[in-house]
């Protein structure tokens, strides 16, 4: 065997001390490292509370390969969307070349596995990885995109130059080989044409051999002391979701529309024994939100959907994230103890901050890494409830929750009247199921719509419709209470299940198979927080198999230059995903026109939230619901559809306060469909 | 500090539809529902920050019944420490002055360095808390808006006085204040705060535990006495404006301006 004009890494010598020995001690040192600043990291996880997340592997591991190995929601932003898939293809790519190295760096003429085809792979993997990173910076630092603000761009740069430093080392290292090899006649290494050693190799093809060998060992030496130097500090910043990430989308929420129980393992019953709710301190939030912080990529993507942020709130789900990431590495420092715990609210977060979220969901529904928001948000929440910690504003609604059952402070005995008001009770008559009468479907009207003077409009609507189709339903009249949707999303855990317990026992005791409303709330609470109750529906879904069956039949619309927006109430599209129902409705009204705002179904813009959030008194520089309207606009719609009555009251106040008066109107697609139903199903087939 | 706070169990006009009955000497009781007095519960958050920032504990008493209890829970709930009831047939239908008797006899039987009233109840005449301290024979100040524990045995209360402004006073311990809402921001109590105090058991002090002659309250002893009830007739209904949105806006501040509301 000839002897290579080469030396290997292992066998030269750096400052009098052989290779193989230099190398094994910075690998090990890189690890033992690397070993500690994670087992550290660990340290608050082991503390926090527990969070079952070790079920359904494989439900898990399709979460796996469809968010991670596909990064599934990156090309929701296309520019940083596609660079980020091109690193981490290279990155997924390069870990066989990475521990290669490794290896060669202790061991002689190691052989990479893989062959040519790899040869070529990993050498154009680090090229694009190479220019990725190149464009990521320029992004950063010319482009600046607004998501980026307030981030710390300094060590985004830095982080990212590394990366660049490891690509541009690995591939002197193969150039300077392959040239030295061409030069002397020994067998070449294979580089992929055009590719970055390729590139370098036919640059330093006239150099000389000692020079070569210089470049060859020295390109080797950086890539080494890069790759543990970049190992160690990615735990103190953005990057570290290099290393989380995979096992946050593993252990990320299966049922996101579920909300997270106030402790895990403790069933309602016992939660009295339960000391304190939800979370006051670092050490109260699960271990699986806390490996959220860490995973956060400080991307800036749910803040930039985020429609508290947007109007001024002081909430920004991102900061959310990195101010509880920032406030665990004080909290367990790198050396010595932990330090002494302080209160959340009222240290890093406000308490403005942490009521601010209407729970939409647009950031979760965002974020590429699947860090869940809703759930800690509650659990913050839950924890300013137990300490009494609740604005003036709140306080009140949630009294006459507790005892009126409505947060308007309304009669009990009251609650059937929309149902009376405008002689309605002639042309439609409304069972209220109180014992004496039965029926086959349930009508959930909940509190604002029995309640409100504009909103009772949506209920009798409701209500001629499911006349129309021919339900024998009924409702619950005195005997229902609020479903208690915000008042649990609010924190006052409590209440709702007294909430929840009674309304289960009414809906119960009439014997009804199923339950339909027209309140994406009272749809989401019933579907998803209640439990042991039938079947629930939401009026639009009803209206759609209506539809479909040709028993509901639709009179032209009376203005066909009117123009049709429909917008997603967030209970009803992001949460459940129910986007395509109402849209057909709208659909089969002949002669409407109807277009889509750029933000719409799962990208939908909060209108300001339903519930306890109307009552509540934001710092904000602008109503969400004025954006929306807004946005309806710019669509060129000037009539606003609706499906919730939340969306109904902050919509129409938006009208007014944005001045749009007679250009923009809103109506609710139960009083559209109520109003263009025709009298009779056609029977001529 | 020890803090006696006297409270009362309203019906909660934001969640009533307070109607007179057909005698019209009452109004409807069915279907109400009840809570503490508002003023009373600013009092007792009041109370229990003095006691967050000078030490001590925190007392409420009602003069009432078994139902009343509930308030006492609730404000037990929110972190009061103590809850005495005080009740007895003989106290039933008594007029400001019965009950501050029988607040006088508790107060007796007791050391308190400091004793809190709501302004007045929703269903009362703003006379207790004054007639305490005369009873007494303690210093009071009424409206009070604020409270800072100064050295030694005294307080310096900001009261609220006509048009919004406010004076400072120096009022000497023990002595009786009443608390304007808006004091501070009384806390949240939930269901699960209830719950947690629920099986506490609360004292009931009757007449002969307070030693309080039972001729001198009671309905028999009131000498003011409610002898009608009536809603007040509706008035003329409201002013639309009407004209461009300029015209209106100018009306809208020519009449605020009449009233004084723009200078």
């Amino acid at each position: 065997m000839i002897a290579d004009v080469i030396q290997s890494p292992a066998q030269a010598t750096y400052w009098l001390i052989q290779g193989r020995v230099l190398f094994l001690v910075i690998t090990l040192l890189g690890v033992v490292c690397f070993a500690y600043i994670v087992a550290k990291r660990m340290t608050p996880l082991m503390r926090g509370a527990p969070d079952f997340r070790f079920d359904r592997p494989l439900a898990r591991l399709v979460k796996v390969l469809q968010f991670w190995l596909g990064q599934w929601r990156h090309p929701r932003y296309r520019t940083a969307g596609t660079i980020h898939l091109l690193i981490f293809a290279g990155f997924i790519i390069l870990v066989i070349r990475a521990f290669s190295l490794l290896i060669l760096a202790v061991s002689d003429h190691f052989v990479m596995p893989g062959g040519h085809l790899y040869d070529i792979l990993k050498d154009y993997a680090a090229t694009i990885v190479f220019f990725a990173v190149g464009i990521a910076a320029i992004r950063r630092l010319v482009f600046k995109p607004a998501r980026y603000a307030k981030g710390n761009t300094a060590d985004a740069i830095f982080l990212l130059a590394l990366i660049g430093v490891l690509m541009a080392a690995d591939s002197v290292f193969e150039a300077s080989k392959a040239a030295a090899h061409a030069q002397t006649g020994q067998a070449v290494e294979f580089l992929a044409t055009l590719s970055m050693p390729w590139v370098l190799k036919n640059a330093l093809i006239s150099a000389s051999l000692p020079t070569l060998q210089h470049l060859n060992l020295g390109a080797f030496f950086t890539h080494e002391v890069t790759f543990f130097f970049l190992l160690c500090y990615r735990p103190f910043g953005i990057q570290f979701h290099v290393e989380t990430s995979l096992f946050t989308i593993y252990f990320s929420k299966l049922d996101r529309e579920t909300l997270k129980p106030v402790r895990w393992g403790v069933p309602d019953d016992q939660l009295d024994q339960v000391k304190s709710f939800g979370v006051k301190t670092f050490e109260d939030f699960t271990w699986k939100h806390m490996l959220d912080f860490y995973s956060c990529a400080d991307c800036g993507r749910c803040s930039d959907q985020c429609p508290a942020n947007a109007v001024g709130r002081p909430l920004s789900p991102r900061f959310l994230t990195t101010k509880a990431r920032d406030y665990s590495f004080r909290h367990y420092p790198m050396l010595g103890r932990s330090n002494n715990g302080t209160a959340l609210v009222g240290g890093i977060y406000s308490e403005d901050e942490i009521w601010s979220c209407t729970t939409c969901g647009a950031c979760e529904a965002e974020c590429p890494l699947l860090v869940e928001y809703i759930d800690k948000i509650v659990d913050l929440r839950r924890g300013m409830v137990d300490d009494g910690k609740v604005p003036q504003s709140l306080q009140k609604p949630l009294k006459s929750l507790e005892s009126r059952g409505n947060p308007f402070g309304k009669m009990e005995k009251k609650r059937a009247e929309w149902a009376k008001a405008n002689g309605f009770q002639q042309t439609c008559p409304v069972k209220i199921l109180n014992g004496k009468e039965s029926a086959e479907t349930l009508y959930f009207v909940d509190s604002i719509t029995s309640y409100d003077d504009r909103i009772q409009a949506i209920g009798r609507a409701t209500a001629k419709i499911l006349a129309q189709l021919g339900e024998n339903f009924g409702i619950l009249g005195a005997a229902e209470k609020d479903s208690g949707h915000e008042v649990r999303r609010f924190g006052e855990e409590t209440l709702f299940m007294a909430l929840r317990d009674h309304n289960t026992e009414a809906i119960r005791a009439t014997g009804v198979r199923r339950i339909v409303t027209a309140d994406p709330h009272a749809y989401n609470a019933l579907k998803h927080d209640y439990r042991f109750v039938p079947e629930v529906e939401h009026i639009s879904q009803t209206i759609a198999r209506g539809v479909r069956a040709g028993r509901i039949q639709f009179n032209p619309v009376e203005y066909p230059d009117n123009v049709y927006a429909y917008h997603d109430p967030c209970y009803l599209g992001r949460h459940n995903q129910v986007y395509d129902d109402p849209r057909e409705v709208l659909d089969a009204i002949p002669g409407l026109q109807r277009v889509e705002m750029q933000r719409s179904r799962d990208r939908s813009f909060c209108c300001g939230g339903g519930g306890l959030a109307l009552f509540y008194e934001p710092k904000e520089e602008q109503r969400m619901g004025v954006r929306r309207v807004r946005m309806a606009a710019e669509a060129g719609a000037n009539v606003m559809v609706t499906a919730c009555p939340f969306c109904m009251v902050n919509v129409e106040d938006a009208i007014k306060v944005a001045g749009m008066e007679g250009k923009m109107t809103a109506i609710d697609l139960a009083e559209l469909a109520g109003q263009q139903i025709a009298a009779t199903p056609n029977r001529e087939d | 500090m020890e803090i006696l706070v006297c409270a009362k169990r309203v019906p909660d006009t934001s969640e009533n539809e307070i109607e007179l009955n057909r005698a019209g000497n009452d109004i409807q009781r069915d279907d109400l529902v009840y809570s503490v007095n508002e003023p009373d519960n600013y009092a007792v958050e009041e109370a229990l920050q003095i006691v967050d920032r000078a030490g001590g504990s925190v007392t409420v008493a009602t003069v009432g019944g078994e139902d009343d209890e509930e308030i006492l829970r609730r404000e037990m709930a929110m972190g009061a420490k103590n809850a005495v009831l005080l009740s007895d047939e003989a106290f039933q239908g008594s007029d400001g002055r019965g009950t501050a008797t029988v607040l006088k006899a508790f107060v007796q039987k007791r050391n308190f360095d400091l004793i809190l009233t709501g302004v007045q109840a929703d269903d009362g005449a703003a006379q207790v808390g004054g007639m305490l301290a005369a009873m007494l024979d303690y210093p009071f100040a009424s409206l009070v808006t604020s409270i800072e524990v100064v050295e030694g045995r005294k307080l310096k209360v900001s009261r609220e006085i006509e048009g919004g402004n406010k004076e400072i006073n120096e009022i000497d311990l023990p002595c009786v204040l009443s608390i304007q809402t808006g004091i501070n921001e009384p806390r949240y109590v939930g269901m699960r705060g209830i719950r947690q105090v629920a099986s506490v058991p609360i004292p009931t002090l009757d007449a002969a535990d307070l030693g309080v002659d039972a001729g001198h309250v009671g309905e028999r002893a009131a000498k003011v006495k409610r002898v009608d009830y009536f809603a007040p007739p509706v008035g003329k209904g409201a002013e639309m404006l009407e004209g461009s949105r300029e015209e209106r806006i100018d009306q809208l501040i020519e009449l605020v301006r009449a009233k004084g509301g723009l200078k």
